[in-house]
């Protein structure tokens, strides 16, 4: 893989508040490479969730480009960068945002039904994803009948099973304990990472930040740290 | 997608329920007081149905319809017979009166005189007895309803009336359609509804005409009111005309239509409210489903396809609900003969089109307004 994974240049975005603008982001220039756990580490209020909305194309930036794979993703229409994130980005909410009614395979096989494939088709794959996650005994559960921790194993199949080049979770320790949490980790560091595909964590879990590769501190809208370690100050 | 939208809809039964019984309610409403509505106007052109034999119906110019007419002179029976394709033209007698049973129970009845001869006037089928029965002495056919009405518990044949101090006998159950007003009605030869109606100079109220081969109903009244001067109805224009007389003289319309209204905005309120609720509890997960990419176009199909399935069950339930009403009620002669016409189903299906696109639209609004990146707050 040459180049970088994901790449910002300038990337800049204001938010109305009223009369005022407010920069939230302030001309960030980063790349983030395949093959690594890269954290984004802030406090609230930092801009982590406004760049982490930006680099994977759902929320369009005041100024700047973001490259995705190659990809200009700002400069697809609006339907291409829909199909994009389809085909090529897979999301960890930190609620799950699981759709209670199916059940966990069907859940985890949203993406790829999303994509067309045969619903029975795609549950069979997400199964199969959940196996892999040590749930597949859970497939046929709706997510009320599932443990928080299961739960989030559901949500995880559901970022992957599609086999996407971009993984984006987001807060994944924030409610769990601190053997709980690293767990999780270790799990999204034996299934999503791989040497052609990006994985970002956002947090400020600071009980994890060991486990990262990389880590980029955002404070005020702008990179004050780029290392495999968190900065003595922090 | 569209199945998960199916399974996202169906899995809250609290809503999915609410949404299939607003919209089933919706459609009783409209449709059963629309069925009822049309049946009630169709009745104020009842006499002319109750006589299936007369193609053209020959009246005063002032008359109206067939409770609202205007007596005429006997001549002008002679005068309409002497219209070339008259194939024949006999009297016909409506009056209202007043009846005494022998329990001393005072009663409003219509009397209905029909032809000596031919009996032409009556309606065509007999619940009891035959037509025949009024060649006998102060013979009267009564109708269902004052069956009912009069005599809920016993036969009414052979039974005693004091009508307008004239005694009448009861020998005969006629099958009529009831008029608006539900009134009893009594059917006599023309002969004996002279003697049972208080007189007047002119007691004719309309002459009953056959029309003779290769004519058409309306060249028969053309030329039947070009040379007596007299109006005259095809059977259709004067069943028309009775219905018009309704509408143009009652509330009813006005009513009715208040009710279908209020079947429209509770419809709108029930299925608007219920629909906002289930898209407001749903917004992360669509929020999420257009994050992962799923786009504005499926995100539409999933809650049009919501809509539609809970407008195919309400209004399969609410149209069903008015056929059990119709049904259940048949028996009674109020209901007598209702029917629902193909068009009002059809109206209902407009309305709940209407309200699912209505209310679906304004749910969708928050959906298609949700960015994706409200995912991530």
């Amino acid at each position: 893989m040459s180049g970088p994974a994901i790449s910002t240049r300038g990337v800049t975005r204001d938010f109305k508040a009223g009369q005022q603008t407010i920069t939230v982001l302030h001309g960030i220039d980063l790349d983030v490479k395949a093959g690594e756990l890269t954290f984004l580490v802030g406090e609230s209020g930092s801009g982590k969730t406004t760049l982490i909305s930006i680099m994977c194309g759902i929320l369009w930036p005041t100024l700047g480009e973001v490259e995705v794979f190659g990809t200009d993703i700002y400069d697809l229409s609006d339907d291409d960068l829909v199909e994009f994130r389809l085909q090529n980005i897979g999301f960890i909410f930190q609620q799950y945002n699981l759709i209670p009614s199916i059940d966990a395979a069907s859940n985890a096989a949203v993406p790829l039904i999303a994509q067309g494939m045969d619903r029975h088709e795609a549950r069979e794959k997400a199964a199969a994803m959940l196996e892999k996650l040590n749930i597949g005994d859970q497939a046929g559960k709706l997510p009320n009948q599932l443990s928080g921790g299961q739960q989030q194993r559901v949500a995880i199949a559901r970022a992957l099973v599609h086999e996407p080049r971009l993984v984006v979770c987001d807060e994944p320790t924030a409610a769990l304990d601190a053997a709980s949490g690293r767990r999780v980790m270790d799990l999204l560091r034996e299934v999503a990472v791989a040497e052609d595909r990006a994985c970002i964590i956002v947090t400020h879990d600071n009980r994890i930040f060991d486990m990262a590769d990389r880590i980029l501190v955002l404070e005020d809208g702008k990179v004050t740290h780029d290392g495999e370690h968190m900065p003595e100050d922090h | 997608m569209i199945w998960i939208a199916i399974r996202m809809l169906t899995g809250d039964p609290q809503k999915f329920f609410g949404l299939v019984f607003g919209i089933a309610f919706s459609t009783l409403l409209i449709t059963q007081q629309l069925t009822i509505f049309v049946n009630l106007l169709e009745r104020g052109a009842s006499g002319v149905y109750n006589v299936s034999s007369a193609d053209v119906w020959v009246m005063d110019p002032v008359s109206r319809t067939t409770d609202v007419a205007y007596a005429m002179p006997s001549t002008a029976l002679d005068k309409v017979r002497g219209v070339p394709g008259v194939e024949w033209a006999v009297p016909h007698i409506r009056a209202n009166a007043s009846v005494r049973t022998k329990d001393g129970d005072l009663e409003g009845v219509a009397v209905i005189g029909v032809d000596d001869a031919t009996l032409i006037g009556l309606p065509k089928n007999m619940i009891e007895g035959s037509v025949d029965v009024l060649s006998q002495p102060d013979s009267v056919i009564i109708d269902d309803v004052g069956t009912t009405r009069m005599f809920p518990d016993a036969s009414p044949i052979g039974e005693r009336l004091e009508l307008n101090d004239q005694r009448a006998v009861i020998r005969g159950i006629a099958d009529a359609i009831p008029s608006f007003t539900s009134t009893v009605v009594l059917y006599t030869k023309y002969s004996n509804a002279l003697n049972f109606v208080p007189g007047t100079r002119n007691r004719l109220s309309f002459v009953l005409v056959g029309k003779a081969d290769g004519l058409t109903s309306q060249e028969l009244v053309d030329r039947i009111e070009a040379e007596t001067g007299l109006r005259a109805r095809t059977r259709e224009q004067f069943a028309r005309d009775g219905v018009d007389f309704i509408i143009e003289n009652t509330g009813i319309p006005l009513n009715f239509g208040i009710t279908v209204a209020l079947g429209f905005i509770v419809g709108v309120a029930i299925v608007g409210l219920t629909f906002s609720l289930f898209i407001r509890d749903n917004i992360k997960q669509f929020g999420a489903l257009k994050a992962i990419g799923v786009t504005n176009g499926t995100i539409r199909k999933m809650v049009a396809a919501q809509a539609g399935l809970v407008g195919l069950i309400g209004y399969g339930l609410g149209v069903l609900g008015t056929v059990g009403f119709i049904y259940a009620f048949s028996a009674n002669p109020t209901f007598k003969g209702f029917y629902i016409p193909w068009q009002i189903p059809l109206i209902s299906l407009v309305a709940v089109t209407l309200i699912l696109a209505l209310t679906g639209w304004l749910a969708l609004r928050n959906v298609l307004k949700t960015e994706p990146a409200s995912v991530f707050r």
